[in-house]
């Protein structure tokens, strides 16, 4: 079972502002979600090495020769706010 | 000729080799179409071909158009993911799989609806409102790439991309009654992609028909330096040709009729089994006994990766921000207010999954889980050449009858979720109708199988006969 502490919690850590009906919601849905979940629980896991990755690869690497990067105007065409040729975001200190 | 966009694109090219179709023409009728839809399957619908057409219709694809799925960035074309975080975003680049499309003389023609960052199984969870099934526009698409789904079903596009995490392309092919070919993982470069869970997200094709499946995904796959994780094929993709099964062994898993599949779902695939059957194929039961944990073991790895990839909607760079006076309100308001309800589930489940205290419990357990469904794969494919199961338990479902229950959603997942656990090829081919709508056949193979695949979905579907054409008069009704 999920209270609404752990929520916040959970929220906090994902930089997630919930509204006070979503809070009530998520703790309802996520107890049942991991509920299900919680079946892996009926195995014996322990002598089981973990997969990460499911390709046997070598990674694909390219030559490390220098190119052109995308152009400053281009990569902060998208952006909400940009200023002296950097992103704008509000003081972290309110 | 009598329509051309009920041309394969198959026979579209043969019309183009042979003087009688211009491609342009064939742009602008599937153009008009798309302008005209209804069905909520596109966000975005070109104004005109592309002015390099004539050079295009040169290259292997001829020209033809192509709809994307809205999470491919496409250079100055909005690239959503389904996303009120994402609205208007414009990329600054086109995804590798879409440019080698290009390359090969594809034509953007449409960007397709899709769940909020693929997270979903009917299209509904899209902060642009649902599409809708053309075999019944009550009925959902399935997803979460049911934009693509729903375009090529009606007509609206010869073939499309979509992307497929948890049967994200089986499973809308099944419930539109086309066909969908998830890759072996790392076949075709997930550069561009708008990632949800990087171990899983494969993008690959749909089309009415093998032909055009193979025909499309041969211009998709190939090893990327800006994707480390991508691989080559050991083989290039060719046309499928076969006429029987013989000397094919088709493994069965062994609790296929005790997992919840309703019973016209169940009809279609024994009349299948038995048309395989008839074409020469052995149907053998094979044991995949860890198969039944793959939703609990997805639902925990995906959302976890998840969280981590969604982390970079912060407001900063691009997309929406929520203005706020210090810069921790500013990043958890504009999440807040651009994540809808299922993007903030998965991110909560992934986030708890990857917790101190809980990770071993959940992501730790569920990657080992992963291992043993390999482990059933690796054995059930010593002993047969592929695996079939339906694609869903059910056919195409109302509207709205599963947004309120998240479980029974991910539980459309069952039978595709393994095959994306282990990073196999699967496809889904329709194989017949139940109540009036289209019910898929899945077929698995080993990793890099594609071709022996796509000749026997091929073989199958010649013998099956399905009609797909009814969707795109406008459905059954």
């Amino acid at each position: 079972m999920i209270d609404r502490e752990q929520v916040l919690h959970v929220a906090r850590l994902a930089r997630l502002e919930l509204s006070e009906d979503e809070v009530q919601k998520a703790s309802g849905e996520l107890s049942k979600i991991l509920g299900h979940i919680e079946t892996l629980s009926a195995l014996d896991l322990s002598a089981v090495e973990p997969t990460a990755h499911v390709v046997d690869i070598d990674s694909a690497l390219r030559p490390d020769v220098p190119h052109e990067s995308l152009p400053r105007e281009v990569a902060f065409s998208q952006a909400p706010d940009v200023a002296d040729d950097g992103y704008r975001v509000p003081s972290p200190q309110a | 000729m009598s329509d051309i966009l009920d041309l394969s694109a198959a026979q579209a090219i043969a019309a183009i080799d042979a003087g009688e179709l211009d491609p342009a023409d064939l742009f602008e009728a599937y153009r008009a179409a798309s302008a005209a839809e209804d069905l909520g399957a596109l966000s975005w619908v070109a104004d005109a071909a592309p002015a390099d057409l004539a050079a295009l219709r040169e290259q292997p694809l001829r020209g033809l158009p192509l709809a994307v799925k809205d999470l491919f960035c496409t250079e100055g074309v909005p690239s959503q993911a389904g996303s009120k975080i994402l609205e208007g975003y414009l990329p600054p680049y086109t995804a590798t799989v879409v440019q080698r499309l290009q390359d090969a003389g594809s034509s953007l023609l449409s960007k397709t609806h899709q769940d909020e960052f693929a997270m979903g199984s009917s299209t509904e969870n899209c902060a642009f409102g649902p599409t809708r099934n053309p075999w019944d526009t009550t009925r959902v698409p399935g997803g979460s790439s049911g934009g693509s789904s729903a375009a090529v079903a009606a007509g609206l596009a010869p073939w499309a991309l979509g992307t497929d995490t948890g049967g994200s392309i089986r499973q809308p092919a099944a419930l539109c009654g086309i066909v969908g070919l998830k890759p072996t993982y790392g076949a075709c470069s997930r550069f561009g992609m708008i990632a949800f869970a990087s171990s899983l997200d494969q993008a690959g094709p749909f089309a009415r028909d093998v032909t055009d499946t193979a025909l499309l995904y041969a211009h998709m796959h190939g090893r990327d330096p800006r994707d480390a994780t991508s691989v080559g094929l050991p083989e290039a993709t060719v046309l499928p040709t076969a006429q029987r099964l013989d000397g094919i062994t088709l493994g069965v898993p062994k609790d296929v009729e005790r997992d919840g599949i309703e019973p016209g779902v169940r009809a279609a695939f024994d009349a299948a089994l038995q048309t395989a059957r008839d074409l020469g194929a052995e149907i053998r039961e094979v044991e995949l006994p860890h198969a039944e944990y793959g939703i609990a073991a997805y639902y925990v790895l995906a959302p976890a990766e998840a969280s981590s990839n969604l982390a970079r909607f912060d407001g900063v760079r691009y997309g929406l921000r929520t203005e706020a006076p210090d810069l921790l309100s500013m990043y958890t308001r504009t999440r807040h207010d651009g994540f809808g309800p299922e993007v903030k589930r998965r991110i909560l489940i992934g986030t708890y999954a990857l917790s101190s205290g809980y990770y071993d419990a959940y992501y730790a357990s569920a990657q080992k889980v992963r291992t043993l469904i390999r482990r059933d794969l690796d054995a059930a494919f010593a002993d047969v050449d592929l695996i079939v199961t339906p694609t869903t338990p059910g056919v195409a479902f109302p509207l709205g009858s599963k947004t309120d229950d998240p479980l029974s959603m991910y539980l459309e997942d069952y039978f595709t979720v393994p095959f994306s656990l282990a990073g196999v090829p699967a496809i889904s081919i329709p194989c017949g109708l139940s109540e009036g709508l289209p019910v898929g056949l899945q077929l698995a193979g080993p990793a890099f199988s594609e071709n022996r695949i796509l000749d026997a979905a091929f073989a199958l579907e010649g013998a099956l006969g399905f009609d797909g054409s009814v969707a795109r008069k406008g459905g059954a009704a």
